[in-house]
């Protein structure tokens, strides 16, 4: 039995004295894809930024890789990130430089390769996501969905070993979706990757997830399988996936 | 054969076979590389074995196919070859891991597309020009809606207007009465030091309350509107524009000067010469508090001279100029605001401008105003 890679434990996230997420426990495990479903407001993308330590939570920890990092000190902090890429709802580009410059700058200052051997990388990434034509593109010259591809691409240039992915396939065609989802599968399969996404996309959630936790008024109602999820007898899951939407 | 030992230990240059061991990252690949190009005779080797690489990245894949794309290109028994007979022994994940982040593929990188000085140029004209028309066509608008709006009532949220003025007017009234009084301090005194020399310390009021009400008051005044109030006109204009809120409000049969720019106008129509008329007393009052405790001038003396040096004259076309200074940071913010392109990036850079065209166009309008006060 693997270990798991994070440790979600009674994590409580309020925002002034309303209560968003209440008492919440899972524990994910490496080299799964878990998707984080719910209907809007649910507090999904509050779940992500207290993994992620953007938030901090009211009560309970965070354990990645193996370690809290809610009472951790910055530098260990710093340390934790260089392994985990995230790849934000609006994609979150710097919109003052170009692709290739976005990209470069996490291996800029993480890394010491050589900048011939750092172009190639860079290159790989974006070719991974399809944007190769757009690496001397300044984001605002970018559609929403090639901003979200070229955020995918810095997402995962330094190789991480969990990635965090906010919506990726919202505003993108079902093909451009489907390759998407064929590219996450791959970082999984391949290298061993990690991988955390809110989606609504029931054709995604078919096609990649692992376990889903289901979040809905700021409590989990499920963690498990897509197939366990169908069969759980719980309305508002059973009625997700009957009707595709919530 | 040649033999080398890289330093780092984790690459052997042996029997013809470059054989890089344990893992390829992006931790160990800048050393390998470094091992790499400081190896001589690149000929005697035909193969990269990565039978002893346990995991590798993309930038080991990197790694691993521009070694391999270097043998090919000095060893001249390599040149049929493809890098699938050069990279050999690799396991299913590694060899995976190459497929995955190969390079092989790769589109030629597209050129950055460089233009010339005199292109620029020609650009900034061309720009220039359609800027003038633009902002033409904007005060145009503008003054057709902010008319039309006395009467037709719709188009514009209640309760605008008073909120604008709030913004404008009186949130700007502490600052303005602050710097105002210190002005005027500063500048009776500085006056003072030079009509003592002369005996003319009386001439101090006539000097605060002409230099104030001609000159300092509207223009101090203008600054600090076109800082605050002009740099929050272009850049809500602007971040309404790159949200497509003002899309949105075309689409609901709302036309966006209405609706955004004219209860600005006319706040800071009704604003300015309050603020100016504020700057001007205060200033004044500044001045009296010198000449009364530096130059032992009685307030009923310092009185008498002000009231001598005011004119009417002055003081209208102070007011007209104030309402022209207005209508300055008003349009020019708007027009800022409704050229903005891309997104956060825009915005910044539209209110930078915004507040430096309007601090130079009341600079400018202030120059014609002086050439009339001495007609």
């Amino acid at each position: 039995m693997k270990k798991p890679i994070i440790q979600v434990n009674n994590l409580t996230a309020k925002y002034g004295e309303k209560v968003v997420l209440s008492d919440i426990s899972v524990d994910i495990y490496p080299e799964e894809i878990t998707v984080i479903l719910g209907p809007s407001g649910c507090g999904k993308s509050t779940f992500l930024k207290n993994i992620l330590r953007l938030n901090q939570p009211a009560e309970g920890s965070v354990n990645v890789f193996g370690d809290n990092i809610t009472i951790m000190e910055e530098d260990e902090y710093e340390k934790v990130l260089r392994k985990i890429g995230v790849l934000f709802q609006n994609g979150a580009l710097l919109n003052s430089i170009d692709i290739f410059e976005n990209l470069s700058i996490p291996l800029e200052q993480h890394t010491s390769l050589p900048s011939e051997l750092m172009e190639k990388i860079i290159r790989i990434k974006l070719e991974l996501v399809n944007l190769s034509h757009a690496i001397n593109l300044k984001p605002s010259e970018l559609s929403g969905g090639m901003r979200k591809r070229a955020a995918l691409a810095r997402a995962i240039v330094l190789d991480p070993e969990i990635l965090f992915c906010d919506e990726p396939s919202a505003g993108l065609d079902p093909l451009t979706s489907a390759a998407l989802d064929e590219l996450i599968l791959n970082l999984k399969n391949q290298l061993k990757m990690t991988v955390i996404i809110v989606t609504h996309e029931l054709a995604s959630i078919h096609r990649i997830a692992d376990k889903i936790i289901f979040l809905d008024q700021g409590k989990m109602l499920f963690y498990g399988t897509v197939d366990e999820a169908k069969n759980s007898g719980i309305e508002e899951i059973v009625e997700f996936f009957r009707v595709g939407s919530f | 054969m040649a033999r080398h030992r890289s330093t780092s230990e984790i690459i052997n240059f042996d029997e013809g076979v470059i054989k890089p061991i344990g893992l390829l990252n992006k931790a160990t690949v800048p050393q390998l590389w470094m091992s790499f190009k400081a190896v001589s005779g690149l000929t005697n080797y035909k193969h990269i074995d990565l039978s002893e690489v346990h995991s590798v990245d993309s930038a080991g894949v990197v790694f691993i196919e521009e070694v391999a794309s270097e043998l090919i290109k000095s060893n001249s028994l390599l040149a049929e070859k493809s890098f699938d007979d050069v990279i050999v022994n690799g396991s299913d994940e590694v060899l995976n891991s190459i497929k995955i982040f190969s390079q092989r593929d790769l589109p030629e990188r597209p050129k950055r597309v460089r233009t010339g000085y005199f292109e620029r140029l020609g650009e900034s004209f061309l720009l220039g020009k359609s800027g003038v028309i633009e902002i033409l066509t904007l005060s145009s608008e503008v003054f057709y809606w902010s008319i039309a709006a006395l009467w037709k009532k719709k188009g514009a949220r209640k309760g605008s207007l008073i909120q604008q003025a709030g913004l404008i007017g009186v949130d700007s009234v502490p600052i303005i009465f602050l710097l105002s009084f210190i002005i005027g301090l500063i500048l009776s005194l500085q006056s003072a030091v030079q009509l003592r020399l002369f005996g003319a310390d009386i001439f101090v009021a006539d000097l605060i309350t002409v230099s104030m009400l001609r000159e300092m008051g509207p223009m101090m005044t203008a600054i600090i509107v076109a800082g605050r109030s002009g740099s929050s006109i272009a850049s809500e204009i602007a971040t309404m524009k790159v949200t497509e809120e003002l899309d949105a409000l075309k689409m609901m049969a709302i036309n966006p000067i209405r609706y955004v720019v004219v209860p600005k106008f006319h706040a800071i129509t009704f604003c300015m010469p309050l603020l100016v008329t504020i700057s001007i007393i205060v200033g004044i009052f500044g001045g009296i508090i010198v000449a009364v405790s530096y130059l032992g001038i009685s307030p009923s003396a310092f009185y008498g001279q002000m009231v001598k040096a005011l004119s009417m004259k002055d003081l209208l076309i102070t007011l007209l100029k104030s309402t022209i200074f207005a209508w300055a940071i008003v349009i020019i913010g708007s027009f800022y605001g409704f050229r903005v392109e891309g997104g956060a990036e825009g915005v910044g850079k539209a209110t930078t401008l915004s507040v430096v065209a309007s601090i130079f166009a009341v600079i400018v309008i202030d120059v014609i105003f002086s050439l009339i006060y001495i007609a």
